[in-house]
């Protein structure tokens, strides 16, 4: 394992130094492990919470800030944080209109976050919770945990956050959030494992010549394997596969998050992607915006997702709003 | 014998050391159908167990399981620290002072009912339900039998053990090995392997 790391114990804490020093625009609390915007809304506001496993990055902590999270609760690597740490969160930004947690959907996320919900309705806070599971590759959701939260996730912070620092009331802000999700699928294919650094070695074994079609972004198993194909192939698969699920028709809108998962070169992306945009016209599909870049990662793993969002009046002008965060920046 | 103060605390103490102890077994089950880390999570969670007890003047062997519990939710995260955080807050707020064979059954009935509200795991899933579920009913079954607190823990144990061999066979439902389907089949659940250990313990505790 070669990695930019001091110890594999000190990851987390030491990247957290690092984000409060990089951006003084965040409150980092490295001992309660909570980000939050250092500056704070002038009248009361739904407050938005995410968290999950570190290994992620952007997501979560890199999505805090005007128009999008108001604090993200990093785990352990692959680990989902504990209740205190969203309690403590829910704490320093409520500002007396409520809370949302928006929760990817893994057994250990959700579970925690129920807790902390419990405990911050203990506390008199009023807690609203989103579940994102997008991931079209578990194909059998009532005898599994169901689909997995991934590329969605930020769909849904971006544009519910968008709304809330409009002021938008709580209800109306995580309705939206279970909007946005509802209309977003995804779909991911993996050419390498990551590496967890406590781990010390990749999280599954893949021949160097095969891809795992339908991969989460733990490393979790997906469809299949199979041999590696030109990225023409790979964009079309994934992009008919989402299609097949999601039964958008032709001249539907859509927006498109072309997604690196940690270990892929941009230049390979804009080649994927310049695929998935040709085969989304071959079906009748309309882009309505597009992003390309590394949001959602896993690690050092190499491989892409696919996340496609039906995409209405609405949903275009919160994503176009201003958002002024580490990962996302828009005027 | 009454479970008491003394007893709910070297229980906590002994899960820590078998936790400790067979860490590395845990880990290894949860490799082969999760992603690895239920030893290391346990042991983390149970260390801080350990810490939290020596600062504590405990005012029954409920008040000593509750803040197990409470322990475990502040410190583990994934899955495993909920589930066993809950249980043992369920166990201790069920607890009555002195607490026979009979209301210890209930008491682990309350923590297994806690696990299930959670995790919304049935029997099996593939889950720790899958050892705890047959450890309550053995217990129940020789506390009404007028077994004494070791003869009853110890037929619990016996049947955790037997509920976490049982889940070899089984598909999971739940959690992350879900995602594997029938590739779950053939791999005794990690979970289920932990609470036969939580059960073991309280045998041996009881029977010293």
């Amino acid at each position: 394992m070669k990695k930019l790391i001091n110890t594999p114990e000190s990851v987390l804490e030491d990247a957290l130094a690092g984000v409060a020093a990089a951006h003084p625009e965040l409150a980092v609390d490295i001992p309660n492990r909570v980000i939050t915007r250092a500056d704070r809304p002038a009248g009361p506001k739904v407050a938005l919470i995410s968290g999950g496993g570190s290994g992620h990055e952007p997501l979560h902590g890199g999505f805090v800030g005007p128009g999008m999270l108001d604090a993200a609760c990093p785990g352990e690597v692959f680990t989902s944080p504990v209740p205190d740490q969203m309690l403590a969160a829910a704490k320093a930004v409520e500002s007396g209109a409520g809370v949302v947690f928006i929760v990817k959907n893994y057994t250990g996320d959700v579970m925690n976050f129920e807790l902390a919900a419990e405990l911050a309705a203990e506390e008199g806070l009023e807690v609203r919770t989103v579940l994102v599971n997008d991931d079209v590759a578990v194909e059998d959701s009532t005898w599994t945990a169901g689909r997995r939260g991934t590329g969605a996730t930020v769909l849904v912070e971006k544009t519910a956050g968008a709304l809330a620092e409009r002021g938008a009331p709580l209800d109306e802000v995580a309705a939206l959030g279970e909007r946005v999700n509802a209309a977003s699928r995804s779909f991911a294919i993996a050419l390498t494992a990551a590496t967890v650094p406590a781990a010390g070695k990749p999280g599954f074994d893949l021949p160097e010549d095969e891809i795992e079609v339908g991969v989460g972004i733990h490393g979790e198993p997906g469809r299949r394997r199979e041999k590696l194909r030109p990225a023409r192939d790979l964009a079309a698969e994934v992009v008919d596969t989402i299609l097949t699920d999601h039964h958008l028709t032709p001249g539907d809108e859509v927006i498109a998050l072309l997604n690196g998962l940690g270990a892929t070169p941009l230049l390979e992306l804009y080649v994927v992607y310049g695929e998935v945009a040709a085969r989304l016209a071959e079906r009748g599909i309309t882009v309505a915006r597009s992003l390309v870049g590394n949001y959602v990662t896993s690690l050092d793993m190499a491989g892409f997702s696919l996340t496609l969002t039906k995409a209405d009046t609405q949903l275009l002008e919160l994503w176009d709003a201003p958002v002024d965060t580490p990962a996302l920046k828009r005027a | 014998m009454d479970f008491d103060t003394p007893l709910a605390e070297a229980w906590i103490r002994a899960i820590a050391a078998a936790v400790e102890k067979e860490q590395s077994r845990l880990t290894e089950l949860d490799s082969a159908i999760g992603d690895g880390d239920h030893g290391s999570n346990l042991q983390r969670g149970f260390a801080a167990t350990l810490t939290a007890l020596d600062g504590l003047q405990p005012t029954g062997p409920g008040a000593v399981l509750t803040k197990a519990g409470t322990t475990l939710i502040s410190k583990v995260g994934g899955a495993s620290g909920p589930l066993y955080g809950k249980a043992f807050r369920a166990i201790g707020a069920a607890l009555p002072e002195p607490a026979g064979p009979a209301a210890l059954a209930e008491a682990l009935a309350a923590g297994l009912d806690a696990v299930r509200a959670l995790g919304k795991a049935e029997p099996g899933d593939k889950t720790i339900v899958d050892a705890w579920t047959p450890a309550v009913a053995a217990f129940r079954t020789a506390a009404a039998d007028g077994a004494g607190l070791p003869e009853a823990a110890a037929a619990a144990a016996e049947a955790a053990e037997q509920g976490a061999l049982d889940t070899v066979p089984l598909q999971a439902r739940k959690g992350r090995a879900s995602y594997l389907g029938e590739r779950s089949i053939g791999h005794q659940d990690p979970g289920a392997t932990s609470t036969a250990l939580v059960f073991r313990t309280l045998a041996e505790v009881t029977a010293a």
